[in-house]
């Protein structure tokens, strides 16, 4: 079998037999990187991934995760590779230190092959906010691949990794997981550290893995968690994230968010959604419909929280300290031009709306109720977990849609995460399985728990994901 | 619907520079989102409190110990203009 069609967990185990190399790993995806038709990476770091790969097989014995490559979104800073969050503002930037959880993926023996592209600072659905390249959908590479993590999606539905790593802030890895056609998972809000992550908006940024499979995404997710003194709201992680091993539902209650199966579904992806339930209780589950009232109020919640942070947390992009500058008389001039030159306009649009939301005079009516809304969305959840252990729902209404097709209506483009905010609001974990295709593109299913259920959302989607046995194979792809 | 003035006012206090025509733009833009976003302002929130931390977590400390920080050279590698062994900057009016 070619060696990019080994799952990442098949590849530790190739390894651990001796039938493959770290450096012959490295070496096959890096010839997928480097021929890369879908523009998932924005830069490859060959000689120090067949350096540490190198370095990985000379070692008496094999971390364990052995020395399979990994892509990591450029959300994330890795010392001495440059590293851009997909903005002109940081063209040519190179971190002096690496994410812990990139870290600690390192230490365990993942080899970080390159940086994938993404919408500018994690701002977008599509990643056509990217400064630099429009990343193209494996399965029509005239779509969009979702977005912000795009690329890191598009890299391992394409096979150029097994694996890899996005951030999620308001569907950011789900979103574009189910547009792929792979496995996405968004953990509990403190469960993976974000030190070395870009901000974007911190009350809701979470670092999670992209992935062909479910065991492999808990593979990669049990060596990111646990609490690190670097971010203050990182926690302990309770027990350890177990490979999943269920293959029936027996006595699982899964809630259906009526909410989120309305209208904007697509047909196409409401049928899959449904096959799936029935998939689900066919396999023992139990599944009634679950009502979150607040849920619509989410994204417009979210779309006044999130530029209020992102404009805050934007502020350190000055042109002074790293990054590129333009030169003026002044230190404001400085500041403006500098920032008006080198954000994008979708940045420059959240930065404005988030602004305006913290403004004297707007604060209460704006930030203040979004805040209190916000509240509204955590309880349901808790109310609806007092009676379910699972909620199920599309994570996309739509599949992928074609190139262009949203950049014109910025709201148009915010409905794509109208299913995966209401969770990243409550700070809960979700993960999105491919169930199945409509039109030939793949639909996700998105299940969310409470805080820490990590586990048992693995296990779930383990269940689903040997039960519908989804082709990840985009057509036409060669390996 | 916010007015040009007040597009102006917030660019100003975001720090950023934008041209006439984008200044137009985004009046258009924001106003059209903050039409979808009035729906939170009929929502009824009488005694409902605002969400400090989605989970229920306390103040963290660390111990207070003195620890190497970045070395100079490494913190000033990546900026533009670099004066006398600090971040070079034009001067404030």
């Amino acid at each position: 079998m070619p060696l990019r069609d080994l799952t990442a967990s098949e590849q530790v185990r190739a390894l651990a037999a001796g039938d493959t190399t770290s450096l012959e790993l490295v070496d096959a995806h890096l010839a997928a990187v480097e021929a890369d038709d879908v523009r998932a990476f924005l830069a490859v770091d060959a000689e120090g991934a067949r350096a540490r790969a190198r370095a990985i097989d000379a070692l008496p014995t094999r971390p364990p995760l052995g020395g399979v490559p990994i892509g990591i979104k450029d959300a994330l800073s890795t010392r001495d590779v440059v590293t851009t969050a997909g903005s002109r503002m940081l063209e040519g930037f190179r971190p002096v230190y690496t994410a812990t959880c990139v870290r600690r993926l390192e230490e365990a023996g993942a080899i970080v092959v390159g940086k994938t592209n993404m919408d500018e600072f994690a701002m977008g659905s599509s990643t056509e906010n990217s400064a630099y390249a429009n990343t193209l959908n494996p399965w029509d590479h005239g779509r969009v691949p979702g977005g912000s993590s795009g690329g890191s999606a598009a890299a391992v539905a394409e096979r150029q990794v097994p694996w890899s790593l996005g951030s999620d802030t308001g569907g950011s890895i789900r979103q574009p997981a189910a547009l792929c056609g792979i496995v996405g998972v968004k953990p509990t809000y403190g469960a993976v550290s974000r030190y070395g992550l870009i901000a974007f908006a911190s009350s809701l940024d979470q670092v999670g893995p992209f992935s062909r499979t479910v065991t492999d995404a808990a593979l990669l997710l049990r060596h990111m968690v646990g609490r690190d003194p670097m971010d203050s709201t990182s926690l302990d992680w309770p027990g350890a994230i177990a490979l999943p091993t269920a293959t029936d539902l027996t006595g699982l209650r899964v809630g259906v968010v009526e909410e989120l199966m309305g209208e904007g579904v697509e047909p196409g992806v409401r049928g899959a959604i449904e096959a799936s339930l029935r998939e689900m209780e066919a396999l023992g589950a139990t599944v009634v419909p679950v009502s979150l009232p607040s849920t619509p109020s989410g994204l417009a919640t979210y779309y006044v929280l999130a530029p209020a942070e992102c404009s805050a947390n934007l502020a350190r992009f000055d042109g002074i300290r790293y990054g590129p500058s333009v030169a003026a008389e002044t230190l404001l001039d400085q500041y403006e031009q500098t920032r008006g030159a080198l954000f994008g306009p979708e940045v420059k649009r959240r930065i404005m709306l988030g602004t305006f939301a913290l403004a004297s005079g707007y604060y209460d009516e704006y930030y203040g109720r979004a805040q209190r809304v916000r509240t509204l969305i955590v309880r349901e959840f808790t109310e609806a977990f007092r009676s379910v252990d699972v909620l199920a729902s599309p994570t996309s209404p739509t599949v992928a849609f074609p190139l262009g097709d949203r950049t014109a209506d910025p709201y148009a483009m915010y409905l794509a995460d109208v299913c995966t905010i209401p969770v990243s609001l409550a700070g809960l974990p979700a993960i999105s399985i491919p169930c199945g295709l409509s039109g030939g593109l793949p639909v996700g299913l998105q299940l969310a728990g409470p805080a820490f259920s990590e586990n048992r959302l693995l296990d779930a989607a383990h269940a689903v994901e040997q039960a519908l046995a989804f082709d990840t194979r985009p057509p036409g792809l060669v390996t | 619907m916010i007015d040009a003035k007040t597009v102006l006012h917030v660019a100003r206090l975001a720090r950023l520079r934008l041209s006439p025509d984008e200044q137009q733009v985004m009046r258009e833009e924001l106003s059209g989102i903050l039409e979808h976003i009035d729906v939170i302002r009929a929502i009824d929130l009488d005694g409902v409190p605002p969400t400090t931390h989605v989970l229920a977590v306390e103040n963290v400390l660390r111990a207070d110990e003195p620890r190497p920080g970045l070395p100079r050279d490494e913190a000033l590698r990546e900026a533009a203009h670099v004066v006398d062994d600090a971040f070079g900057v034009p001067r404030m009016d």
